[in-house]
């Protein structure tokens, strides 16, 4: 199996900016923060950092979702990458990875900085509403494409889309509410092990059932939190890795899919995502199974995802995941699967999928602290709601 | 058709914008339809509205008036005020049209209390006009 493009790649470097909510620091800042870590990490220096890709690239409506795009940090950081990459469409938060690995084996280039920055709190200190969906800063008058099938009615968030397929789930499995639970109440028992994590608090099961509901079921945890922050990573060519402090990280296995949702189609019942085709994709290109995690770093901006992505990875079956994670032991730092041990978007901060393939590096790398794995040396990381992507990761 | 004409009554919505693909559906309600996409080849419906069959590849799509009938697929209560005008609490729906499996619109359903709303509550089309858009709403069928 060495055919895959993945298979030429490693990761060499990650970094991470402070988390604020807000931040003092602009975002660019925050950017050259991440960025500068990643590089050094990965024993390199800006002028080693031939390819440069990000996701979602630069949307300049003030919302704060993507306000640093390629541009803004090539000239920031002083870099001449050959090749750049970012786009809003494809694979989703991942996409940006996977076409960093293809600009790698395909000879393009041989280290790719890879970064995304949000500065959602900020926008939102200044402007309450900034972000709703068919907004910027400002409402916008109308609303256009695939969100235009639901914000007319109101449905201004993702949690009320999101809102559909927990109670759809529960409905059809008779997963409850304090299954669910387990999973808000684990991030933050792993973010109080997390020093950059936005909320650190211990909360318990009974705060989650008190929790104010936002879209039935779907309650105030189960809602990931915006921040101020930015996370990088170097990819490099394997032949070119290895001369950092850390161990290079081999990308055993990547798996992408895109589904309808971006244009508002909708199949099947509303129980699972087509997220189980990046899933499948990524267990035909490796030897390894679910067997050989040692942790996972799954993709939570609504704790329902997490559940229906346990299922997409084949680590549940379907309709399995909520009585898996029932209780917590499972997924506990020292459970049979750690999960999220950053303390994931809902209590480490909305990092954007980009906060989960961080920590997985940090994992891999034995610099967790208090949160680590003992003897991480396999993980898997999923990203994505509307466009899914997941990564093998591994030091073997 | 079912449909029946219902004033606005409520605080100004993000209304969709109108393309010659969406309009039929955003439009419909001024006669009283709910037009869906159609394939004149195979004769299967498309929503959200595609210029070819998804399942043929027909490309002689049309939009039809359908009977406006359906079933609550699922729902949600939404509770949170994204907006400082926003009325809550309402029900954000995903309804299944009678015509086609997983024919899927979303809507809210209006006429009936939010905690009346219930998995496969059969429901019936009504209108929300505002400006020049005649929103499909649902209401329980009687």
């Amino acid at each position: 199996m060495t055919d895959y493009p993945e298979k030429l790649v490693c990761i060499t470097g990650a970094g991470q900016s402070e988390v604020g909510r807000p931040s003092k620091k602009p975002a660019l800042a925050l950017t050259v923060d991440a960025c500068l870590a990643a590089i050094a990490s990965a024993g390199l220096t800006p002028s080693d950092i031939d390819g440069l890709s990000t996701y979602p690239g630069l949307i300049a409506n003030g919302d704060g979702m993507s306000p640093v795009g390629g541009t803004e940090a090539m000239v920031a950081l002083g870099l001449e990458p050959r090749w750049v990459g970012s786009s809003t469409e494809g694979h989703a938060h991942i996409g940006a990875i996977v076409n960093a690995i293809m600009a790698i084996a395909s000879g393009m280039c041989r280290h790719v900085l890879v970064f995304r920055t949000v500065a959602q709190a900020s926008a939102r200190a200044e402007v309450s509403h900034a972000g709703i969906l068919g907004g910027g800063r400002t409402i916008a008058p109308r609303s256009w494409g695939g969100m235009s099938w639901q914000v007319p009615y109101n449905a201004l968030s993702a949690a009320n889309l999101y809102g559909l397929y927990t109670n759809a789930y529960f409905r059809k499995y008779g997963a409850t509410s304090a299954q669910l639970g387990a999973i808000a109440v684990n991030s933050r028992a792993m973010a109080g092990r997390n020093p950059n994590a936005i909320y650190r608090t211990p909360i318990t099961l009974d705060d989650y059932l008190g929790s104010r509901m936002i879209s039935d079921p779907l309650r105030l945890y189960d809602c990931d939190t915006h921040i101020d922050g930015s996370t990088a990573l170097v990819l490099s060519h394997k032949d070119a890795a290895g001369g950092g402090p850390n161990p290079p990280i081999r990308i055993e296995a990547m798996g992408i899919s895109i589904g309808g949702f971006g244009i508002g189609l909708h199949e099947g019942d509303f129980t699972s995502m087509p997220a189980t085709r990046a899933g499948s994709m990524l267990w035909s290109r490796t030897d390894l199974g679910v067997k050989n995690l040692d942790f996972a770093q799954i993709y939570d901006g609504f704790s329902i995802l997490t559940l229906l992505w346990l299922e997409a990875l084949g680590i549940c079956g379907q309709g399995e995941a909520a009585a898996f994670v029932e209780g917590g032991a499972r997924i506990a730092l020292d459970g049979e699967l750690p999960l999220n041990t950053s303390g994931g978007q809902l209590s480490a901060g909305r990092f954007h999928g980009y906060g989960h393939t961080h920590e997985a590096c940090i994992q891999l790398w034995g610099q967790g602290g208090e949160r680590q794995v003992p003897g991480a040396r396999t993980g898997i990381v999923s990203n994505g709601g509307f466009g899914y992507g997941c990564l093998l990761l591994t030091t073997d | 058709m079912t449909g029946q004409l219902t004033n606005n009554d409520g605080p100004a919505r993000i209304l969709p914008g109108l393309d010659g693909l969406n309009r039929p559906y955003w439009t419909g309600g001024a006669q009283g339809q709910l037009l869906i996409a159609r394939c004149n080849d195979c004769g299967r419906y498309q929503h959200p509205p595609q210029p070819r069959c998804p399942a043929c590849g027909g490309q002689d799509m049309a939009p039809v008036p359908v009977s406006g009938r359906g079933t609550v697929k699922s729902f949600t209560v939404n509770r949170q005020k994204w907006l400082l005008s926003l009325p809550v609490p309402f029900v954000f729906a995903v309804v299944e049209l009678n015509e086609q499996d997983e024919l899927h619109v979303f809507a809210n359903i209006v006429g009936c209390p939010v905690e009346t709303v219930d998995f496969g509550m059969p429901v019936e089309v009504c209108f929300l006009r505002q400006d020049d858009v005649f929103l499909p709403m649902f209401r329980p069928a009687p």
